[in-house]
């Protein structure tokens, strides 16, 4: 269906399910429990999840398939969220423009820096995609200040243009829309103990993904995918049967540049703000750990990382000593103050820690990432069928 | 003139710098294969072994003063260092103003060990693997290492000075006859600067005098080869990962009277050193150190005001910019080998 | 139990049908149910910390969050009162807020404006905080600000100090205790010009982002108006760790006082150079070379160790003012965690407890009731004397210090000596001078 054989329809459908369903499955825990710290399925959060999945996935097209390690990404997600927030200020603060006008300018970027960065190969390529980035990000916070807001950003004013839009209203501040439905708009479902939010927002990134998702999936499985698999296996060869791998390996670039730009803009039409921070090399090292720690090279990894890296960052440092001794509380006194101090450096401001200890256990225990972790469970499950948690049928290794 | 001299020797200075990170960087990145994202983390312990020297120098006993009071109101307390009892008032503040140089010999053997330890312990089982799963792990033991060094040391920058005898600057303008007062440059950042040269030269002479460098350098080209010839190289190649990070360490250490540290720096410096290294291409250390000075020479060429005042914000991207051009002009930088790191 | 079945969420399980296993889907947009975001109706308030916990910050950040334990300890009637004591409001009454025990939710905004807005979205989303406060620098303090202006809840700035948040990006929703560029540059002058002189060479480092322009243009104008004249402004990067290639040259160009609009890192690391480079050992034009830093910090200074010496700054505040408010504060942190608070804790803990003030005296915790009763409140006894919230731009007005590194320090505390307390009058400005708008307060309803 959809041009998908059985195994991907059924990786798809899967993806499908858990992204309409997210906000049951990340708010396991009820209200008022001890353990409702872990939930994650408020907006702000999910948003990201679909928003930096898309970022990751865009990401394994390049990397997954060609072997080309860009350190330059987080640019082309920048550059989309400026064009978002500007068609804001300007145009409307619907958000259809601004994520089609994202998708475009990020592509048109990419387009440069690929066809300049693609000159050389392995780290010499890394390094070109790097400094084109560090030099937006230098720039964006300095000298471009007029038109990127430096420091401070930019976020919509009361007193932006907007000629498509009407006046606001008096006391109204400019929110991001999709023909009047506000995103940040939520629908709470009560459910005994459990309270359950659904977010305009999220959905329509939700829909985004999954479009985004399928597409990745139709381009594994292209010739065009294919082509790109044999520049990564060996380029060399391939030049020597008189292809040219340059247009393939360039098109990768573009699109996973524009599948940054498209996180960019629907980053700017969750939450209506921009910084140059954004572009930064660690924001591009970020997506490359993404992809890494899911699994390179398969569907779904990148996902799965996005999600864990996000996961972290937005709980585990939430988590302050106070609320480890209502956890602990039940213990002696004693116990409990010894039991805070050793967990304590873990979390809150210690998160950091506990990310970098998770990257290393991941990689040395499982070399193909998140994913060979599921597999591995399922094989300890017996489970006959590998497809749903390797689409790709294998882990590939990143080279 | 003395602006461009003056800026020759910042160039120089700040090369040094850089020459010495990326010659520590090299050394594993460019001919172990391995993309050491920690490299920036060891510089960084470096400089914190100055910083807990400096501590243990000045481990106190407190005495309480009656006749000072502190901010809540009550009796001072007054550290008293155990060296000033030991050694009296006069050597034993000596001893703890010259706790950077002295950390040196303390550096060295706490960062070949932890060098040795790191590569054993982790990246010896990553030679195999491919480089992102090596970039994954070396990524999260920068982390953690930064994260330890934060626990104990706080987030704050440590003023660590430099020894008194070595405050103050020299007058190159006088010497060399211009107007005095117009190229002054520290004691200290010339003797990072002797110092770096002085390291350089150590380990070139290493790698080419001895056998065991000619050993290394044959295992650099060929390891299966040499590995046949019933060498042990992965022995070396260990030792080697221990001088690497005593390397890196050292640069750290004499560092630490330029800048205060923090758990940081050694982030702040990662994607540069990475950058030198590319630029003086893979596999080569004379690039490494070529790319470094050059590097430094540039930066400091783009800040000056005149520069500035015609390009508005090209100290910001200098060093990106001119990685761009050499990338684009050389394809394998000042002097990379073929075929290394480049698929 | 935990703290977390208080909040919004916890409040609007309590009102669902007990009992039976599913209940009637409670239907509503953007929280239209309640008259304005997160209404507390349960038996407590919940607060939202957003400090940098990660990163350079850090320890500042962890300085802010000790303030703000403090202020909880204070609401809730633990403690020994500390400013509400010597506050000139009386409206709290050590039960909390408005009866409510105050719970706070912490976040870590890591000193970048998308993390900090995605820790003060949970913190809004989830954990149903009603005000959100904190922060260390103002690219952060802007972005939060902006959210929650559209969120619809009230946001009391932590340490900032770019005329921009309460200048072209002021809102509604945010207040902002701490002082501006503007008013570091007019207290500082006279004093520069007192001690150094009016004919004097200036020459000044500057970052180069927002924080960095607002101050130099700050001091220029106000050490120009004093007769001195600024030879060269070179902007130097953030990300700039060795700062001799800019400081080497100043020698030549005939200045005799280097001004260094850094803060953070970039301060302690172009100080210590600027002093390696024993610029202030000179004699240039007959006269003592001096360096001068805008902005000081206790934790700045303490990087910058004995570089800081004899150097002129400003401050919001510093543990050795001997009003009565300083000296209650001083004394009840002092007590809880061995050693002074810093400017950043002062201010987020005088910033919470404004907060809980005007929630009492305005009756609500509905952000406009709140924003009515900040507007024009005059306040005392909370350090820095007599003080306004201006309901211009929600700017506070009071005395700034001007300070110098102490040459004997007794402690690793005491690193800083006040010089001159300004007076409010010669550090206020005219609203309008900065642009931007504030708009209305949003209650989010």
């Amino acid at each position: 269906m959809f041009g998908l054989d059985k195994k991907d329809f059924r990786l798809l459908l899967l993806v499908a399910v858990l992204v309409a369903l997210a906000p049951f499955i990340l708010n396991p825990f009820p209200e008022g429990s001890g353990m409702a710290q872990f939930n994650a399925g408020y907006p702000d959060l999910m948003q990201r999840f679909v928003i930096f999945g898309i970022f990751a996935i865009g990401f394994n097209i390049l990397f997954g398939l060609t072997g080309y390690l860009s350190f330059g990404h987080a640019a082309f997600l920048g550059v989309g969220s400026y064009a978002a927030i500007w068609m804001m200020k300007l145009l409307t603060m619907n958000v259809i423009p601004a994520i089609i006008v994202s998708v475009i300018v990020a592509g048109i970027f990419s387009l440069a820096v690929g066809w300049i960065s693609l000159r050389r190969s392995g780290i010499y390529f890394s390094i070109l995609t790097l400094a084109f980035a560090q030099m937006s990000y230098s720039l964006a916070y300095s000298v471009l200040t007029p038109i990127t807001g430096g420091e401070t950003g930019l976020q919509p004013k009361i007193n932006d243009p907007r000629i498509l839009d009407g006046a606001l209203a008096n006391g109204g501040t400019p929110k991001a829309n999709l023909f009047g439905l506000e995103m940040g708009s939520s629908f709470n479902l009560d459910v005994g103990a459990w309270v359950f939010t659904f977010n305009a927002g999220y959905y329509l990134a939700g829909i985004v993904m999954l479009l985004a998702f399928y597409l990745s999936i139709r381009i594994f499985r292209s010739p065009f995918g294919m082509m790109l698999r044999a520049v990564k296996s060996n380029q060399q060869r391939l030049n020597y049967t008189g292809l040219n791998a340059k247009p393939y390996t360039l098109a990768a670039f573009v699109i996973s540049g524009m599948y940054a730009g498209l996180a960019g803009g629907l980053m700017v039409a969750m939450d209506t703000q921009v910084g140059a921070e954004r572009m930064f090399w660690t924001a591009s090292g970020e997506v490359v750990l993404m992809s890494i720690l899911g699994g390179v090279g398969t569907l779904i990894g990148p996902v799965l990382g996005a999600g864990a890296i996000k996961y972290m960052e937005n709980i585990l440092s939430k988590i302050n000593s106070d609320i480890l001794h209502t956890w602990f509380a039940f213990l002696p006194d004693g116990l409990e103050d010894f039991v805070v101090t050793l967990i304590y450096p873990f979390i809150g401001k210690g998160w950091h820690l506990t990310l970098g200890l998770i990257f290393m256990l991941v990689v040395i225990f499982l070399p193909g990432g998140l994913v060979e972790g599921g597999q591995r469970v399922a094989r300890l499950f017996g489970r006959k069928k590998k497809s749903t948690d390797t689409p790709d049928g294998k882990t590939t290794p990143a080279e | 003139m003395e602006a461009i001299v003056l800026q020759i020797l910042n160039g120089l200075d700040k090369g040094s710098a850089y020459a010495l990170i990326a010659l520590g960087l090299t050394l594993i990145f460019g001919t172990l294969g391995v993309v050491n994202f920690a490299h920036g983390a060891l510089f960084m312990i470096g400089a914190f072994c100055a910083v807990t020297l400096s501590r243990i120098l000045t481990l106190s006993h407190t005495v309480v003063d009656e006749t000072q009071k502190d901010f809540l109101g009550n009796p001072l307390k007054v550290d008293v260092p155990y060296m000033m009892d030991w050694f009296g008032e006069s050597t034993g503040a000596a001893i703890i103003d010259w706790a950077v140089p002295l950390s040196i010999l303390f550096a060295i053997p706490v960062m070949i060990a932890i060098g040795v330890i790191m590569e054993r312990g982790l990246i010896k089982h990553f030679y195999k693997r491919p480089h992102a799963d090596q970039i994954l792990v070396t990524f999260g033991l920068a982390i953690v290492l930064q994260e330890i060094i934060k626990y104990y040391y706080g987030a704050n920058p440590i003023p660590t000075p430099a020894p008194a005898a070595f405050k103050g600057s020299f007058d190159f303008g006088a010497m060399m006859g211009f107007d005095p007062n117009t190229i002054i440059y520290p004691y200290w950042r010339i003797i990072y600067f002797a110092f770096a040269a002085v390291i350089i030269g150590a380990v070139f002479a290493f790698l080419q005098f001895t056998t065991f460098g000619m050993v290394v350098r044959a295992g650099m080209a060929d390891r299966e080869t040499v590995q046949l010839l019933g060498i042990n190289i992965d022995r070396r190649f260990t030792l080697m990962f221990g001088i690497a990070a005593a390397v890196a360490g050292l640069a750290g250490v004499m560092y630490t009277p330029i800048n205060s540290p923090n758990y940081h720096m050694g982030m702040d410096f990662l994607v540069l050193s990475f950058v030198v290294v590319v630029v003086g291409g893979m596999g080569s250390l004379p690039g490494a150190v070529a790319a470094g000075f050059l590097l430094g020479i540039l930066e400091s060429f783009a800040s000056m005001r005149e520069v500035l005042a015609v390009l508005p914000g090209l100290n910001q991207i200098i060093i990106y910019l001119v990685a761009i051009i050499i990338l684009l002009t050389r394809p394998r930088g000042l002097m990379g080998r073929k075929g290394v790191m480049e698929d | 139990m935990s703290k977390m079945n208080l909040t919004r969420r916890g409040v609007l399980k309590t009102g669902a049908i007990a009992g039976t296993g599913v209940a009637a889907p409670t239907i509503f947009t953007a929280q239209s149910a309640a008259a304005f975001t997160n209404e507390p109706t349960g038996s407590s308030v919940t607060l939202g910390f957003n400090v940098p916990q990660t990163g350079p910050y850090a320890d500042e950040g962890a300085d802010e969050l000790r303030a703000y334990e403090l202020a909880v300890e204070h609401l809730n009637g633990g403690g020994d009162g500390g400013l509400m004591n010597t506050f000139s409001s009386k409206a709290l009454q050590g039960n909390g807020i408005m009866g409510k025990k105050v719970e706070y939710v912490t976040g870590d905004t890591q000193t970048k404006s998308d993390a900090a807005r995605a820790s003060a979205r949970s913190m809004i989303e989830k954990d149903g905080a009603v005000m959100i406060t904190g922060g260390s620098s103002s690219g952060v303090a802007v972005a939060v600000q902006a959210l929650c202006q559209e969120a619809g809840v009230i946001f009391m700035a932590g340490l900032t100090h770019s005329n921009d948040t309460t200048g072209k990006d002021k809102k509604a929703n945010g207040f902002r205790h701490f002082f501006n560029s503007y008013m570091s540059g007019a207290a500082l002058a006279p004093i520069l010009a007192n001690n150094y002189g009016t004919d004097r060479k200036a020459y000044h480092l500057t970052a180069d982002y927002n924080w960095g322009y607002t101050t130099e243009e700050a001091v220029r104008t106000s050490t120009e108006a004093m007769g001195w004249e600024t030879v060269a402004a070179v902007k130097t990067p953030l990300t700039q760790t060795d700062f001799s290639s800019y400081i080497a040259p100043v020698l030549q160009s005939g200045a005799d006082v280097l001004v260094l609009n850094h803060y953070g890192g970039n301060m302690v690391n172009s100080l210590t150079n600027a002093v390696q480079f024993g610029l202030r050992d000179k004699l240039v034009n007959n006269k003592n070379f001096e360096i001068v830093v805008p902005l000081y910090s206790r934790l700045m200074a303490k990087g910058a160790g004995a570089n800081v010496k004899g150097i002129f700054g400003s401050t919001n505040w510093h543990w050795s003012l001997q009003d009565e408010g300083s000296k209650a504060f001083v004394q009840s942190f002092g007590t809880k965690y061995g050693f002074p608070p810093s400017q950043a804790a002062h201010t987020c803990y005088v910033q919470a407890l404004l907060y809980a003030d005007a929630v009492e005296r305005a009756g609500s915790f509905n952000p406009c009731a709140v924003a009515e009763a900040l507007e024009g409140f005059e306040f005392d006894g909370m350090g820095n004397g007599k003080t306004l919230y201006r309901a211009e731009d929600h700017q506070c007005f009071k005395d700034v210090l001007v300070v110098k590194g102490k040459e004997n320090p007794t402690s690793e505390f005491d690193l800083l000596e006040i010089v001159e307390v300004t007076p409010t009058s010669q550090v206020t400005y005219d609203a309008s001078i900065f642009g931007g708008e504030l708009g209305s307060c949003n209650p989010g309803a």
